[in-house]
């Protein structure tokens, strides 16, 4: 067996091991820390099969941002977590059951497929012809190129989370003093001071 | 012995059935239903990106960008209305919220 294949086997049990973890584990945080790994354990695949840019993503973006904001949600909210796994062993028949029929499906499907004479039989670099780029520097080519469109929406999208997320989670406190740009701004000499004839020996 | 695609294959479809199986076994958390459908988005990136080198085409890589930013957004979106939902009622249990059921 060579060393590939032995990172391969090491990358899939510790992926599929974490991957249980993570819907079996007891505390939620338990649970996203067995979701990073889990992800550090596809980037190490990625990087297997060639794809190095996607892997390095992958780690920065999940690892970096979103399993993080994970474990924000998880401990800012105050959840009594025992609670919410009751009904787990309720759940189990039926979902073993979907969850067996649904595997035995795909592995089928992967197991009698057979691959058209265009599937190599070792992951090759993409694209021959431009064997002397690096993986970046071809999707990068392409995404720039004839994927701009794709990319511009793709950017739209995480636009419109991020307004989203801060639309739904922006809260504004009553009885808190804020500056109120538009009318500091409208204020005028006229406005500003009130002049106040008083007459002498009275008051106003 | 050379690993193929087919490998690859059963890897992501394992990955995909243990999310679809943390949707139905953590019926009442839904951060681990979130958690769940990150797997099945990474078993499917896990596809795209297998499919790309062994066909030699970088256009799986690009859609599997393209996932990977849609379930960031998905997280994100998902987590705040999770975060306004317990500001609302103190609780993230799955059946508290029909408030729109009819």
């Amino acid at each position: 067996m060579s060393v590939a294949a032995a990172f391969f086997y090491l990358f899939a049990c510790v992926l599929v091991a974490s991957a249980f973890m993570v819907i079996a584990s007891r505390n939620p945080i338990h649970s996203v820390l067995f979701l990073i790994l889990c992800f550090v354990n596809a980037a190490g695949l990625f990087i297997l099969i060639g794809a190095e840019f996607l892997a390095l993503i992958l780690v920065v973006v999940y690892v970096g941002a979103v399993a993080v904001l994970f474990l924000f949600v998880v401990m800012m909210l105050d959840v009594d977590f025992v609670e919410l796994r009751q009904g787990f062993l309720q759940y189990l028949p039926i979902g073993a059951l979907v969850g067996m029929i649904f595997l035995a499906e795909l592995v089928l499907v992967a197991g009698t497929w057979v691959a058209g004479p265009t599937v190599a039989s070792v992951p090759q670099i993409a694209q021959a012809g431009t064997a002397a780029l690096t993986n970046t520097q071809m999707l990068g080519r392409v995404l720039y190129t004839e994927y701009v469109y794709f990319f511009e929406a793709a950017g739209m999208v995480l636009l419109v989370a991020m307004i989203g997320a801060i639309v739904l989670t922006l809260r504004h406190k009553p009885n808190v003093k804020r500056q109120n740009i538009s009318d500091q701004v409208a204020r005028t000499a006229k406005t500003a001071i009130d002049v106040v004839k008083v007459k002498p020996g009275q008051g106003i | 012995m050379e690993i193929s695609l087919s490998h690859y294959l059963i890897v992501a479809a394992i990955l995909f059935t243990f999310g679809t199986l943390g949707i139905f076994l953590n019926r009442k958390n839904v951060i681990v239903i979130l958690m769940s459908i990150e797997l099945i988005l990474l078993a499917v990136n896990i596809n795209l990106v297998a499919f790309s080198a062994f066909l030699g085409s970088i256009v799986g890589q690009v859609f599997a960008l393209l996932v990977l930013t849609v379930a960031a957004a998905e997280a994100a979106i998902g987590l705040a209305i999770l975060v306004v939902f317990y500001r609302n009622r103190g609780s993230i249990a799955v059946e508290d919220i029909n408030a729109m059921k009819g």
